[in-house]
Parts: structure tokens; sequence; C-alpha cells
């Protein structure tokens, strides 16, 4: 294989990265179905999710640590919703530490849960498989 | 005479991988008993664990390409005041984080949990890295090896997706969930590729040097295998996000391309084996004991790792243990073993050590020890994420009743942890004391 030739392979791939980068940052990723619920007490919420590393236990979209479980849509299953979510928060379990938030803090995190569980759904049960392998995902309801 | 560098890179990766190993058996053990040790609680023992193999994989890796440049590539540094800048940047910077995870300090994000601010030093002491290494490489007259194209692109997409995963800081980014989880991951999955780049190119380097036949890094079918892991790194990453809403062709590309980088590598070294002739084996038995580790792994983690591809049964995996077996899988049964050849690589020929039986016989214990416990380690997690993701779609069990009835695996797991702990520690006790006894008689 020439020089040249390893040259142009590589530099094909860099081009169609970058085009593939620019097209994810915008068309790709431009669906929020949950911004409507984006206030300023959630973007709040978020920076509070990072700034007490709630990620090292819990998961969003199955992304995560597994101490806890997928906060995705803690706030609309059956039996949970914003008074678990807050009382949990409040008291810790044996799994999960109190981090004596104030009341703004558990506010803000629980507003950021609201927004999250309006963009999607995880886990996923209700689903269908495809013939390659692909899944049709249907309503959890 | 100065220490070389690349010995001191070496040096502090051990010590990064021992402490990495002991905040992660204790990890394993909050996990399954919470509340044990309360003083240094699960989250703040997680990113520990965590930035200290990642620490490891690192140091190790770039100890080695300091140190392999000039003395076997014919390429003597750029700067070596550089490299030591670049040392101790590193090394001042670790110590920062550590402090932060150590008093609960966060703000950034999975992996990179610390205070965003302290990406910066990062982010120099890897420009530092690149302006070193291309100005040393670039002097090279004629073809270059894939293992100088491997290490080449590693360092730049490092530079590259590191920055990507602070997008965040940017609102455009943060402000929307699907966006905002879409970039990191896509970060995340290129920086490990990028760091496999590092990695693999570094195991390429030692066969070579071991089979002593300069062709093998300079063949084309080396080169379409790295061009089919480039492939990968760049566009292979969104099996982490099948179940994010975005558009689909984001998952279909992902899916359709699947992970066939680790095939590549085990063609490699499948061609490599077979045609190496056994007094060589003899002569570098360690360092070759370890790569043949990291080839059976390959095989056992590429086949986790294209079933994972697969959405069908993704949807039933993700978010389960089966992905932490397969990252385990990859950084302790490949990286580590292809890192720790790498090692004692090195060791031997900065020494001239010659290890005497009781060495050699705790290493290969070391070595059976780590390897046997990983197996074990490695099926109970798979068995706790394949119960755990029927449990979840099949029977929609609350998170409490699954992790009751996962829990023996999980104890399985963390006894497991235990052994691959002690087995890398008598692995590496030796080549770390040699390491001190060298810095020792430079000093005299």
């Amino acid at each position: 294989m020439s020089t040249r030739l390893k040259r142009l392979v590589f530099w094909s791939l860099f081009l169609l990265f970058v085009i593939d980068a620019a097209v994810i940052y915008t068309l790709g990723t431009e669906n929020d179905s949950g911004k409507g619920f984006l206030s300023e007490e959630a973007k709040e919420g978020k920076l509070l999710f990072q700034k007490y590393n709630c990620i090292s236990c819990h998961q969003i979209y199955g992304l995560g640590g597994y101490m806890g479980p997928d906060l995705t849509n803690v706030m609309s299953t059956s039996g949970k919703g914003e008074l678990y979510v807050k009382s949990f928060i409040q008291n810790g379990t044996q799994r999960m530490p109190d981090f004596q938030l104030n009341e703004k803090e558990i506010n803000a995190l629980t507003e950021y849960l609201r927004y999250v569980d309006k963009t999607g759904i995880s886990p996923v049960i209700n689903f269908e498989i495809e013939y390659d392998g692909t899944i049709t995902q249907k309503s959890n309801q | 005479m100065k220490k070389e560098i690349g010995v001191t890179f070496i040096f502090l990766s051990i010590i990064a991988l021992l402490a990495g190993l002991l905040f992660g058996s204790l990890s394993a053990f909050q996990f399954v008993f919470p509340g044990l040790f309360d003083a240094l609680p699960f989250f703040k023992n997680r990113p520990l664990h965590v930035s200290l193999v990642v620490s490891w994989i690192f140091l190790s890796v770039l100890g080695g390409i300091y140190y392999y440049l000039p003395k076997y590539c014919g390429l003597p540094l750029f700067s070596k005041k550089m490299a030591t800048l670049h040392f101790w940047l590193f090394f001042i910077t670790g110590l920062l984080i550590l402090t932060s995870y150590f008093l609960g300090k966060f703000g950034g994000r999975e992996y990179w949990e610390f205070p965003p601010v302290l990406a910066i030093p990062i982010l120099i002491s890897w420009l530092l890295l690149l302006i070193n290494f291309f100005k040393t490489v670039l002097k090279k007259v004629g073809q270059w090896p894939v293992y100088l194209w491997m290490w080449a692109t590693g360092i730049c997409f490092f530079l590259f997706t590191f920055t990507e995963a602070y997008l965040w800081v940017l609102p455009y980014f943060r402000n929307n969930l699907i966006r905002d989880l879409t970039v990191q991951w896509k970060a995340y999955g290129a920086l490990v590729g990028s760091w496999n780049m590092l990695v693999y190119g570094t195991a390429i380097f030692v066969m070579e040097r071991i089979k002593g036949d300069e062709s093998i890094a300079k063949s084309g079918l080396a080169f379409w295998m790295y061009f089919l892991g480039l492939t990968n790194l760049l566009f292979g990453w969104a099996h982490h996000i099948y179940i994010v809403p975005t558009a689909p062709w984001i998952r279909y590309i992902s899916y359709g391309i699947s992970m066939t980088e680790l095939l590549i590598l085990a063609k490699i070294i499948w061609n490599w084996k077979s045609a190496l002739q056994h007094e060589k084996k003899d002569f570098y038995f360690l360092p070759y004991r370890f790569i043949i580790a990291s080839d059976c792994w390959i095989f056992i983690n590429i086949v986790l790792a294209i079933l994972i591809s697969i959405p069908a049964i993704n949807v039933f995996t993700h978010g389960t243990h089966i992905t932490v077996a397969h990252a385990m899988g990859s950084t302790i049964g490949i990286n580590t073993m292809i890192l720790l050849s790498s090692v004692l690589f090195i060791i031997d020929d900065v020494t001239k050590h010659q290890f005497s039986a009781t060495e050699k016989n705790t290493i290969r214990t070391g070595f059976w020890i780590t390897n046997f416990s990983l197996l074990i380690f490695w099926v109970s997690l798979v068995a706790a994420g394949a119960e755990k993701g029927v449990l979840i779609v099949e029977n929609q069990l609350t998170f409490q009743a699954i992790m009751q009835k996962i829990n023996p695996y999980l104890v399985a797991f963390a006894c497991s942890g235990l052994g691959i702990f002690l087995g890398l520690l008598m692995v590496s006790v030796h080549p770390l004391l040699i390491i001190m006894r060298y810095f020792k008689t430079k000093k005299a």
C-alpha cells in the first residue's frame, strides 16, 4: 500500500467524520420532545446532578452507574413521581447517602428529572424486533 | 546519568494500576454490601477507581512511546524537557483530581467527574505530547510502520474527542438532553477508540520486536486493518445510545460498521504467533505470555461486542452489567495484558535484569490468578446482566427486586475482583522493585 493511498484513505475518512459530526451536532439531535419543560430551575438541576455525581450510581437512558435505578422516567412511573423522588433525596437510603440538600436544590433536581422524563423512554420495554435485528420502539404504557 | 523519562511514566503507571485496583475492589464490595466503609462512599470510590485505571493505561502507553521512539525507531525525542513537563503536568493534575474526589468536589460528567477547570491542564499536557511526537516522528525518512500511524492517530483523536467531551459547557449542547447525551457518548466511544489505537500500536510494536521482523508492521494487511479500526473509532460508537431518541440513521451507521476492530488485531496476533520461532518465545517468555493472554480475551470479547451491537440484543443488555463485562474484559483482559507485556519488555530492556526463578514464579502465578479471576469476574457480570435484562424487559420487576435476584452473581463478581487485584499485585510487585533499584543506580 503506497503512502499516497494511505493518506488518501485517511483524509477521506477524516472528511466523512467531520461531516458526520456536523450533522450530529445539528439535524441528528434537534428533536427534544421535553424542550417545553426545560425551565431555568431544570437547567440548574442538571448542574446539581453533576455536582453531586449522581451519575456514579444512577442512569439516564441506561447510561451511568448501577448502584441505583435508572431515573429517566422516575417522574412518570406509576407509584413513583415527585414526592417519591423528593423523599429519597431528603432522607437517603442504605444505598444512597443523604447529601443534605436544601429545598431549592431538591426542587431544581426534581425539575431536571421532570424535563428528562419528557424527552423519551428508558428502559425500552415495549418493542418489536425487525427482520434485520433492529427494533421498533412502542410506548411503554 | 539521567533517568529515562519513559521508565518514569511506567513506574507511575504501575502505582496507578495498583491503587486503581484497590479502589475498584472496595467499590465492588460496597456494591454488594451497601454502607460498607462509609468514610469513602461509592460515589467517591468509583471515580477514584476509574481515573486511576485510565491513568494506568495512558501512563504505560505513553511511557512506551517515549521509550521506543529514541531507542528502537532511531528517532531521538524532539524535546526531553517537553516530555518531562508532560510528566509533571500529568502527575500534578492527577493529584488534584484525586484530591477533588476524596473531598467530594465534582462538577464534571461520568468518567471525567472532576471540576471542569482541571480539563485545561490535561489538554495542555496532550498538546505538549502532540507537538513533541510529531516534531520527533516527522524526521523519519521512508515508510512509517503502522504503529507510528496508530500512535499519531491515537494522540490526535484523543485531543479531538476529549475536547468534544467538554462541549457540554456550551448551552447549545447542554440544554438539549438528546444532543448532549449523543455528543457525550460519541466523544466517549471515539475516545476509547483513540486509546485502543495507542494500545494496539504498542502491541504491534512489541510483537515486531519479539519476532524480529519489521515487515509485520509495514504489510498491506496491517494497514487495511488499521483503517478498519479507524473507521470503527470514527463511526462505531452509537451502540451506547441506541435507546436515545436521535435520528435513526445515527444508529444504523453504527450497527452496520459494528465492532470489527478487535477481530482485526486478533488476525494480526494470530498470524504473528503461528510464525514465531520457539527460541524467541523462550527469550521473551514473559512479554509473550501476556500478549497471548490478550489474544484469548480478544476472542472472548469480540463475541460479546458483536452481540451487544445488534439492536435486538442491545435492548436487553443496555444499562446492565453486560456493558461492564465488556468494558472490564477489554480494559483488563486486552489492554492491561498488552500493556504489561510492553512494561516487562521495557524493564527487561532498560535494566538488563535477569528475572530469578522466584520472580518468574511470582509473575507466572499472578498471571494465572489474574486470568482465572477475570474469567469468573466476566462470567458473573454477563450472568448478572443477562438476568437483569430479562427481569426488566420481560418481568418488569422493580429495581430492588432485581438487585436481590442478581446478588449471588455480584458476590462472585466482588470476590473475583479481589482475585484480579491479588494477581496483578503479584505480577507488578517485582517490576516495581526493579524500576526502583534502577532509579537508585541512576542517582548514585
